[in-house]
């Protein structure tokens, strides 16, 4: 029996090793890679609904505590208390499915990551030893530490739960963005895999820089839109206007900057992305023919890997060429001369990325963007003019728009990854390749089924709670003398 | 020393803190519903371990990403091989991280129960089934020449890997009892002393045939490994002791001692193997085969160095910081009735 499996085993890893001759063995390897990906995506993606608010949300508690902390405006503390409920849900969320992150890269991906494990294992090694524990750690004791802690080292844990999260962030990004465009590592002669050898280019990466920054300012624009729109709820439903005025303020002072720089580093970050994946942003405008100076097209009628001929609607002379190249009269390559050009390079193979996801979740990233930067304008220009509790049509699409941010995300990150394909790491190593060979698809199958179930479970719940929260009143005022009790009395804070 | 054995020793560590840390918080997951006859206690029993839950669990994700980076064959055929097992304990570690913020944010009494229960059943899988693995390594698993699990599902259930797993829960309960009676007054203290006597015989039983299978499964033990079995059953006894005197603190430090020395004895009996091939020694990873260059491994060195010490630090606050027994609020003491706090 053992036998028997390990020549089948063996088998299939030599044919696997030559491109898969094997049409029977193909079949079964291309549908684990299929089904990988589909758990892939869905796992990171909903780890990613998450993520964003976590990080924005930490940060903007953190502010508001400290306006307490600055004013001992007892407004503020109801306020961090009120705010800091829905980022504790949000939190254990996203705690628990990142555990998945972890962990499935060994579990589908294999291949990959005994052929990366060297360079890529290193930022996630390191995000556990820096940044988890400082996180986790001080989670709980900001939230076990409410008049218990010194008000100032209290203060202090919630500025480090920040930290820990944006540093969380730092580092997967630095992994993330090695994939997309790997340095800082030579090939090994004998094994033929990647090891880091300066981890310096790692994280100088211009990729990961870019992108970092894009991704952090992603995190405040959707935790402030958040809180605008829960803070717009409060006021229009309970009139509770002159205590919620205060964050919608704070969230207002944050969103607006955040967006615009949000939308001028992505716009960077698209043309670094066309120098280091020039199939990426091709694909994102389907230019397939060479073009200089390039137009960008609103929308488009067909399109996608089959139709090379479709019909673009209100053109928009030199966009394209300023995105990608920062000048009007850029040159950007086509897809057809790229994949003429990877083929030289990289053998017989199709390298074009599917070019109907990459076009429109770019147009869906940018036009929900725009929306919520008017948004912001707007919400300043009624502040500038003392009018932010008297408008009824402000108030009432600020809770709608909550949803706005988490479209944006989720398209980002589909231009960024399905961008990258049929690479895992860029130029290195196939997606294909990358998949554990010992999984079958029915192991896959029930993985993905258990996932998805339990995520519509935990979803639903934290939805419920999340919209609860943020309809309840105000947390009462408490007495000073309570705060400040030397002898705490004993409160069960779960 | 050479970078690839520090960082087997590193993993080594982190797994081993892992589980005397949240050792005793899975243990008080399974228990809360037993030692808390009320919504009340149990919310005691819970909120004992209710600021360090969360870091303790850290331990687990970075001796995993430690494993993947300092050894990523390790990492890629530990990962495949126990695919289904690790999905059970994904879904495990799923619900028991949202019941406990869960819990508290309903009133009814079917939605307390009901993540109460969830939190009982995904606190005993997780060391149950982490067990199983850290077991399978030492047992050996069909691992064939290309470093790939060649078995099924069924396959991972080795008679070595059940009893490890069965011990660690046995030892988490131990755990859990002794921090629960180092933690509460009253009447949860005395429930979990009677607790702690009735897990501490259990894990005495199972200890000693979990030595004696160790013993049988290992071709040669080192000094190293058979000084901590030796403490895995001096540890049970003295917990055992420890909480008949009513000494909570010194009970609590023995059961830590016993769950650390079985991962610890483990790892060094595991040594210079990583996971031990049933197929064929020759294909057993080891780990001069699978470690990652001593660039990336000196650099983490360097990381680890620098953070490690503070983690302990702020870590060790912490527990500092929430060093009283939990007891009930005055208003609620007796009470069923909640108030949802924060």
């Amino acid at each position: 029996m053992h036998r028997h499996r390990k020549v089948g085993h063996l088998r299939r890893k030599l044919v696997h090793g030559r491109r898969c001759r094997d049409r029977e063995t193909r079949v079964t390897v291309v549908g684990n890679v299929d089904l990988a990906r589909l758990q892939f995506a869905v796992t990171s993606i909903y780890h990613f609904i998450f993520v964003p608010l976590t990080i924005g949300m930490a940060f903007l508690v953190a502010i508001l505590q400290t306006k307490w902390h600055r004013s001992g405006n007892e407004d503020y503390r109801r306020l961090t208390r009120f705010f800091g409920h829905l980022l504790l849900i949000n939190i254990a969320v996203g705690v628990v499915t990142g555990l998945i992150q972890e962990f499935q890269f060994g579990m589908n991906w294999s291949a990959y990551s005994r052929f990366v494990g060297d360079v890529f294992g290193a930022p996630l090694a390191m995000e556990g030893l820096a940044a988890f524990f400082l996180e986790s750690t001080f989670l709980g004791l900001w939230l076990f530490g409410w008049g218990r802690l010194p008000k100032k080292v209290h203060l202090a844990c919630i500025w480090l739960v920040a930290l820990g999260a944006s540093l969380s962030a730092m580092f997967i990004m630095a992994a993330n963005s090695w994939m997309q465009n790997p340095v800082g590592y030579a090939t090994n002669a004998d094994t033929g895999r990647p090891e880091l050898n300066d981890i310096g280019a790692v994280f100088s990466n211009p990729v990961f820089l870019w992108s970092y920054a894009h991704v952090l300012l992603a995190a405040a624009v959707t935790a402030s839109v958040m809180m605008l729109g829960i803070s717009a709820w409060q006021i229009r439903k309970r009139g509770d206007g002159q205590i919620f005025q205060r964050s919608a303020k704070v969230s207002l002072a944050v969103l607006f900057p955040s967006i615009i720089l949000a939308m001028g580093v992505g716009s960077e970050l698209g043309v670094q992305e066309a120098t280091y994946q020039p199939m990426k942003i091709a694909a994102a405008e389907a230019q397939w023919e060479t073009c200089q100076p390039c137009s960008f097209s609103a929308f488009q009628i067909g399109g996608g890997n089959n139709d090379q001929n479709p019909q673009k609607i209100i053109q928009i002379p030199y966009l394209l060429s300023f995105l990608a190249t920062n000048s009007l009269d850029g040159q950007v390559i086509g897809l057809n001369e790229l994949q003429a050009q990877y083929e030289q390079e990289y053998g017989p193979g199709y390298y074009i990325p599917n070019v109907f996801v990459q076009y429109w979740s770019m147009r869906l990233m940018a036009y929900t963007a725009t929306l919520v930067m008017l948004m912001g304008l707007w919400g300043l220009w009624l502040w500038r003019r003392g009018k932010l509790l008297e408008s009824k049509w402000f108030l009432r699409i600020a809770p709608i728009a909550i949803v706005a941010p988490y479209i944006m995300n989720i398209a980002g990150w589909l231009l960024t990854e399905n961008g990258r394909q049929p690479w895992v790491v860029q130029g290195l190593m196939l997606t294909e390749d990358g998949v554990s060979t010992s999984v079958s698809s029915t192991e896959i199958i029930i993985s993905l089924v258990v996932f998805i179930t339990v995520f519509i479970i935990v979803g639903t719940v934290w939805a419920v709670l999340m919209s609860r929260a943020a309809r309840s009143e105000l947390p009462e005022e408490v007495p000073e003398d309570q705060e400040e009790a030397e002898e705490p009395i004993p409160t069960l804070t779960y | 020393m050479d970078l690839p054995v520090i960082w087997f020793a590193i993993i080594a560590v982190l797994w081993t803190g892992f589980f005397v840390l949240e050792g005793f918080d899975f243990g008080v997951g399974v228990l809360h519903q037993f030692v808390g006859r009320n919504d009340t206690e149990r919310r005691v029993a819970i909120n004992t371990i209710g600021p360090f839950w969360d870091g303790n669990e850290v331990w687990l994700v970075v001796g995993g990403a430690g494993m993947f980076a300092a050894f990523p064959g390790w990492y890629a055929t530990m990962f495949s091989s126990l695919y289904l097992a690790l999905v059970v304990i994904l879904v495990a570690l799923i619900v028991r991280g949202t019941a406990f913020e869960f819990r508290s944010k309903g009133k009814t009494q079917r939605w307390r129960s009901s993540w109460s229960w969830g939190l009982v059943i995904s606190s005993a899988f997780i060391p149950l089934l982490l067990g199983l693995g850290l077991g399978d390594l030492l047992a050996g698993l069909p691992i064939g020449s290309d470093e790939e699990y060649a078995g099924t599902f069924w396959d991972l259930f080795t008679p070595y890997g059940l009893l490890t797993g069965i011990l660690f829960l046995s030892l988490c309960l131990l755990h859990g009892s002794t921090f629960l009676a180092l933690k509460t007054t009253d009447h949860i203290r005395l429930r979990s002393h009677r607790l702690a006597r009735i897990f501490g015989g259990l894990s005495l039983v199972l200890g000693l045939g979990w030595v004696v299978a160790t013993y049988l499964v290992t071709t040669s033990l080192s000094a190293l490994a058979t000084g901590f079995l030796a403490l895995v059953v001096l540890g049970v006894v003295a917990a055992a002791m420890m909480t008949a005197r009513e000494r909570d603190g010194w009970a609590f430090a023995a059961s830590a001692v016993a769950i650390g020395s079985v991962s610890a004895a483990i790892f060094s009996s595991l040594y210079p193997n990583l996971m031990v091939s049933s197929l064929d020694p020759s294909y057993s990873l080891t780990i001069v085969d699978t470690a990652s260059g001593d660039y990336a491994l000196g650099i983490m060195t360097v990381v680890a160095v620098i953070m490690f010490p503070l983690v302990l630090l702020y870590q060790g606050w912490n527990y500092y910081v929430f060093r009283r027994r939990v007891s009930a609020p005055p208003t609620e003491a007796g009470a069923t009735a909640v108030g949802a706090d924060n």
